[in-house]
């Protein structure tokens, strides 16, 4: 990983393998008396090799049955016997350089949805070829008892198909018909029922044309575009799971009797006494009673540096404890807490929002009603001028068939996939196809600071000017501490050639290190702390300053900056270039932010409340702009629900990547003018197909009134164009290609953190 | 022009068995890890699998 990678809370503490334990026992599930199953989400695993270490390192733990890893899914479940404490699964497998954390059992269900569009697809895919066989031998000239004898076997076949694969549709239709709403899914039900119902009419009286091929393959067709649309969101809904979860499971709770019990967050209540770790997230709001440590806020409220605690410090549920351990009283109960305060922002901010109605939902929208009308007229045009029921009945029919929405249904999911992969291919995540085509739309864009702009972690600015050794002494040191500050020391420093022993440093929360090198007093620090008085005249040292000192005697002084992320500039002028309204809202103070907007050029606003964010971005929406809003903290989860669009880094907290439509998982922020070049794309080409559909309908529905359509008509001009309107999705990959050309260098250095696409 | 009365059974059977084979490879999990099935191929194990 290089320097200041996102992610990875996952530094082991003194105290924090007890707690773990707990917290993996709470998280498996008794699956038989004595068999425990844990489910652990392993992120960076992405190979072969991998799975193979990963389930020799998890088989070879005492006491596990079987370890079995889901590449697709990435994640590992082991089955272990019911003991004391759980085998150290986590601990091992940070050992051979994975990272893993525990995966939620309850979103682990198996997908029923998919299953049942894969069934359907499999069910309507074998009656739509065999019943094609059957009409193929009718056209081919059978004669008529023959005909007969085929009709019977196709409606035999297509009754239980249409009743198993065709309730997908059906169940959306008639909820969409009972709320008085109209979607696709009404005229795709009318047109395959009617169909079926005037083939079964016919073949009963020995008629020449039986609709059964037509109504089934319309199904399969459908289904396919269905289950595409489907499988789309749900890898990426588990990829985005896959990830780090950041919400603590529970927490150590010290009874009035003595008595520890690791308890889940929910059962905390207010009052209760709370032994929180260093490296541990704060569960509920609580105020602190003893100790000493430095608390990162940057996810909660966006701000950069860590902030020192002590006794009496009220807590917000949520942040992570840096240095000390600290005894804590808890002040609300989960549901009460500041999680739950933005959980009950980002609804009120989703229903604010307008409802957005899907492409192909407004297209059906005109359509069902066009083309009813249609068949209706053509029946009574029919019925005037022959006088014939019987024939203007299945003319009208005929006309509901052909322009049933096949290549209509295909059109938009066929290019959203497509456009999820290219996305995927450049490291993105794409929640739904909605997403997209709100994505498409946006004129103006809201950037969070810490995080988001940058990398949310320090990193060592004045390296360069550092003497090697001091930098050597001062990365040893910091090599003890989880504050950020001494990890971005650490990570500085070339290869560490001190090693201290742990025993001879101390952390002092709040002030800094210290140890014992040789007779001298090595302090690491604060420059207040660190140095005699003597010493400290110089100058006020701006807080992101910390001092190495030699018994009280200045040695180096070391600056940090959080770090713009990778193409930040590059992405802000692309997007100003393509006219885009652009600022930044941040919750950070005042002079941090305007050093970050002065540096990429934007206007900025700074000390923003969440509630003020939603409160901005509902005022640009006002004045008639869609914006995006691309953040990763809690506090920005509101602003991401209240959005037209929304757009979060990987290393995002928990609600804020479920907040947001898209996720990126590479640190170069190049990722959001991609993605937005991206869905401009795919929203032409899926303008470009209704349109082609359109044009086929033109084309085709004037020979349907006229009553020239015979099933083989039908058969050949639903299938041309639906081949048509997927041969056009596949030019995106085509747009790819030339894009591919100049692709950014990041692509090939930037460390995968979900890895490969399939 | 009687051969597809035993020709018609014959193809829907077949077509049946392959549908049926098909739900149950979906039913016992072998499309859960398409990636990894591609990938478990290239290593040997001693042992037999447990799962």
């Amino acid at each position: 990983m290089s320097c200041c990678a996102p992610g990875s809370d996952g530094m082991i503490g003194p105290g924090y393998q007890a707690r773990q334990d707990a917290e993996v026992l709470l998280a498996s599930r008794l699956i038989e008396p004595g068999l425990r199953q844990t489910d652990l989400s392993v992120p960076s695993v992405h190979c072969g090799a991998c799975v193979h270490r990963v389930e020799s390192a998890l088989s070879a733990l005492p006491g596990v049955l079987a370890a079995r890893v889901n590449l697709s899914s990435r994640h590992a479940t082991v089955r272990w016997t019911d003991a004391a404490s759980p085998p150290p699964f986590i601990a091992a497998l940070q050992a051979i350089g994975y990272d893993a954390h525990l995966y939620d059992i309850k979103a682990d269900d198996k997908d029923a949805a998919l299953q049942e569009l894969i069934r359907a697809l499999a069910v309507a895919g074998f009656a739509a070829s065999n019943i094609m066989l059957l009409s193929v031998s009718v056209w081919a000239g059978a004669d008529a008892a023959t005909r007969d004898l085929f009709h019977w076997l196709s409606a035999l076949i297509a009754l239980p198909v249409l009743a198993y694969s065709g309730r997908v549709f059906f169940r959306s239709a008639w909820n969409a018909l009972r709320h008085g709403r109209t979607n696709m899914d009404v005229p795709i039900s009318i047109g395959v029922l009617l169909a079926f119902g005037m083939s079964l009419y016919e073949t009963a009286h020995h008629g020449a044309h039986a609709y059964f091929d037509a109504s089934v393959s319309l199904l399969f067709f459908l289904l396919i575009g269905r289950t595409l649309d489907h499988m789309m969101r749900e890898r990426a809904r588990t990829a985005v799971k896959g990830l780090a979860r950041l919400a603590s499971r529970g927490a150590l709770v010290l009874h009035p009797d003595g008595t520890r019990v690791y308890l889940p967050v929910g059962e905390i209540e207010v009052g209760m006494t709370i032994m929180l770790a260093a490296g541990e997230r704060v569960p509920v709001d609580a105020r602190v009673i003893s100790g000493r440590s430095d608390i990162d806020l940057s996810l909660l409220t966006g701000e950069s540096e860590p902030v020192p605690v002590r006794d009496g410090t009220l807590l917000q549920a949520g942040t992570l404890n840096l240095s000390g351990p600290l005894t804590i009283v808890a002040t609300a109960v989960a549901r009460e807490s500041f999680l739950a305060e933005m959980m009950r922002l980002m609804e009120a901010a989703e229903s604010g929002r307008s409802t957005y109605r899907r492409i192909a939902d407004r297209a059906s929208r005109l359509y069902a009603p066009v083309v009813h009308t249609v068949a209706l007229l053509t029946c009574i045009g029919w019925l005037v001028v022959t006088g014939d029921l019987h024939r203007a009945i299945t003319v009208a029919i005929a006309v509901l068939i052909i322009t049933c929405p096949c290549a209509l249904g295909l059109a938009v999911p066929m290019v959203q996939v497509m456009a999820a992969r290219r996305l995927f291919e450049r490291g993105m995540l794409l929640k739904d196809g909605a997403a997209l085509e709100r994505l498409a739309e946006i004129d103006a864009v809201v950037f969070d600071k810490t995080g988001t702009l940058t990398l949310g972690q320090p990193c060592l600015r004045n390296s360069a000017t550092i003497d090697p050794a001091a930098l050597q002494v001062a990365a040893a040191l910091a090599a003890h501490s989880r504050h950020p500050y001494s990890r971005a020391l650490a990570m500085a420093a070339p290869a560490n050639a001190i090693v201290l022993d742990a025993t001879t440093v101390a952390e002092l929360p709040g002030a800094g290190m210290e140890a014992q090198i040789e007779d001298h007093t090595f302090r690491l620090g604060r420059a207040d702390w660190a140095l005699d008085i003597s010493e400290r005249h110089e100058k006020s040292a701006p807080p992101a300053t910390v001092v190495l000192a030699c018994d009280g005697e200045l040695v180096a002084e070391f600056d940090f900056e959080d770090r713009l992320r990778d193409g930040a500039r590059e992405a802000v002028a692309t997007l100003a270039r393509d006219g885009l309204q652009i600022e930044i809202l941040s919750g950070d103070r005042d002079d941090a932010v305007r050093r970050i907007a002065d540096g990429v050029g934007v206007a900025y606003t700074a000390g923003v409340s969440p509630g003020g964010k939603v409160a901005r971005i509902e005022a640009i929406t006002a004045a008639g702009r869609k914006v995006l809003m691309v953040g990763d903290g809690l506090n920005d989860a509101p602003a991401l629900a209240a959005a037209h669009a929304s757009i979060a880094p990987a290393s995002a907290a928990d609600i804020g990547r479920n907040a947001a439509d898209l996720v990126f998982l590479h640190e170069n922020l190049q990722a959001v003018p991609q993605a937005i070049t991206i869905a401009r794309e795919a929203a032409r080409l899926v303008q470009q197909n209704l349109w082609l559909a359109v044009i086929y309908n033109v084309l085709a529905v004037p020979v349907a009134v006229l009553g020239y359509v015979t099933p083989l008509v039908a058969a050949v001009a639903m299938s041309l164009s639906s081949l048509i309107v997927i041969a056009n999705a596949l030019r995106l990959r085509d747009g790819g290609r030339t894009a591919r050309v100049n692709r950014p260098a990041w692509r090939s250095t930037a460390q995968p953190m979900v890895g490969r696409s399939a | 022009m009687t051969d597809f009365l035993y020709l018609v059974p014959i193809a829907l059977a077949l077509g049946l068995a392959g549908l049926a084979a098909f739900m149950w490879a979906l039913s016992s999990g072998q499309y859960d890890d398409l990636d990894g099935a591609a990938e478990r191929i290239l290593y040997d194990d001693d042992k037999p699998l447990r799962r």
